[in-house]
C-alpha cells in the first residue's frame, strides 16, 4: 500500500485515541487496532494480523512495538513512524506533567477510587484481546492445541515466555500445525 | 539503606535527587540506561527496568520506584513508555523525558522496522509460514494466561469488579464495539459503582 497523506493522517488519529484509552498497557488495545485494522479498513487479514502479533511478543522490547510492525505494513516506513509516535507520544506527555503532581494527589480518596473503578475494565480489556487473538489465530484443532498449552504453561508454571515461543516455532516448523 | 527509614520524599516539583549519595544522572546516562535495558529486554522489560535503577545505580529506592510505577498504571498507554518519561522527567525535566523516551524506544523501533522489511519480503515464504503458524497461536496462549492472572484476584473479591470485568471483555472481545464508545460508557459506570462501594 501506497505511503499517502491520507493514510499517515488516519493512522496518527485512530493511535493517538487508541494511546489515550489503553488503560493496562499495549493489551488492552488489541482488540481495537483488530477492529480497526482487519475489519473496519482492510488494511491486512486475519493470518497477517496474529502474525504481526506473534512476532511482537517474539521481540525483544515491549509489546507496544506491534504497532510499528502495523505501521510498517500499511505504509511503509513513515507509517511505523507515524504509528509509533501516535501511540507513545501523547501519554508520554502526559506522564511527563502529571508526574510534577502526582505527590499532590496520589493518596486522594478520589485518585484511590477511580484507580479501583479503571482497573477491572482494564482486566477486562485484556480479556478482550485474549478472546479476539484467539479466535483468529486457532484456525485448526493443532493451533488450539497450542494456545491452551500455552496458556496452562504460562498460567501455573514461572517458565519464561520465550520457552514456550521457541517450542511453538519448532513445532510448527515440523508440520505439526 | 538509611534513606528508606526517612520520612515520605518531598511534595516539592523542582526533581529533588533520589538520595544524597548518588548523582543525579545527566541525559547522556538517561539515554544509555534505557537503551541498555531494551537490549537485555528479553521477555518483558520492568524486571530489568527495576534491577538498573535500584539495585545497579540506585538512582531511586524501592519505595521511589513503586511510587513512579504506580503513576504508570494510573496513566493510559503503555506502562514501562510512561515510566521513561515520569522517571526522565523527575531528574532532569522535559529534556530529561524525551532523552530517556528515545533511549527506550530507538533500538525496538528500528528492530521492529526490519522485521517489517523482513515479513514483507518473506512472510510468503515456507518456513516462515510453519514457524509463524506455531508461533501466532503460541502468543495468543500467553495472552490467555495473562488475562486470567489479571483476573483471578477479582474472582476472589466481593464487589462489582467481576461483573465490570466481564461486560468490558463481552463488549470489546465479542460484540467488537468500538473502543472509544465502550469506554465513555463504562469508565463512569464502573468509578461511580467503586464510588458507592467504598462509602
Amino acid at each position: 500500500m501506497k505511503a499517502d497523506g491520507d493514510i499517515l493522517v488516519t493512522l496518527a488519529v485512530q493511535f493517538a485515541i487508541m494511546s489515550l484509552l489503553a488503560l493496562g498497557g499495549a493489551n488492552a488495545v488489541v482488540p481495537e487496532i483488530h477492529r480497526q485494522a482487519v475489519e473496519l479498513r482492510g488494511w491486512m487479514n486475519e493470518r497477517e494480523f496474529t502474525d504481526m502479533f506473534a512476532i511482537s511478543q517474539a521481540a525483544p522490547g515491549p509489546n507496544v512495538m506491534l504497532v510499528t510492525l502495523i505501521g510498517y505494513h500499511v505504509a511503509g516506513f513513515a507509517g511505523a513512524l507515524v504509528t509509533t509516535l501516535a501511540m507513545c507520544g501523547p501519554t508520554a506527555v502526559l506522564a511527563h506533567f502529571l508526574g510534577r503532581v502526582w505527590d499532590r494527589f496520589k493518596l486522594a480518596p478520589w485518585r484511590v477510587t477511580v484507580q479501583a473503578g479503571l482497573v477491572p475494565i482494564s482486566v477486562g480489556l485484556v480479556g478482550a484481546s485474549a478472546i479476539v487473538l484467539t479466535r483468529a489465530a486457532d484456525r485448526n484443532w493443532a493451533a488450539a492445541v497450542i494456545t491452551a498449552a500455552t496458556a496452562a504453561t504460562a498460567y501455573w508454571t514461572r517458565l519464561s515466555p520465550l520457552w514456550l515461543i521457541g517450542l511453538a516455532g519448532l513445532a510448527g516448523l515440523a508440520g505439526l500445525v | 539503606m538509611s534513606e528508606t527509614a526517612a520520612s515520605p520524599s518531598p511534595p516539592s516539583s523542582a526533581s529533588p535527587p533520589p538520595s544524597a549519595a548518588t548523582p543525579v544522572p545527566s541525559h547522556a546516562d538517561l539515554f544509555l540506561a534505557f537503551f541498555k535495558i531494551t537490549l537485555s529486554g528479553f521477555g518483558g522489560t520492568l524486571p530489568w527496568t527495576r534491577r538498573m535503577f535500584v539495585e545497579q545505580k540506585r538512582w531511586l529506592t524501592a519505595e521511589e520506584f513503586n511510587d513512579v510505577y504506580a503513576l504508570c498504571q494510573f496513566l493510559p498507554g503503555p506502562n514501562i513508555v510512561n515510566l521513561t518519561s515520569v522517571f526522565g522527567s523527575r531528574m532532569r525535566g522535559a529534556t530529561g523525558a524525551m532523552a530517556a523516551w528515545a533511549g527506550f524506544l530507538l533500538l525496538p523501533f528500528g528492530l521492529m522496522v526490519a522485521a517489517g522489511v523482513f515479513y514483507q519480503h518473506f512472510g510468503d515464504a515456507a518456513a516462515v509460514r510453519h514457524v509463524l503458524g506455531g508461533v501466532a497461536p503460541a502468543a495468543a496462549g500467553l495472552i490467555v494466561a495473562t488475562a486470567a492472572k489479571m483476573a483471578t484476584p477479582m474472582f476472589r473479591s466481593f464487589g462489582p469488579a467481576p461483573f465490570v470485568l466481564l461486560a468490558t471483555a463481552f463488549a470489546i472481545g465479542l460484540m467488537r464495539w468500538p473502543l472509544v464508545w465502550v469506554m465513555l460508557v463504562m469508565a463512569p459506570t464502573s468509578v461511580a459503582l467503586a464510588w458507592w462501594m467504598r462509602r
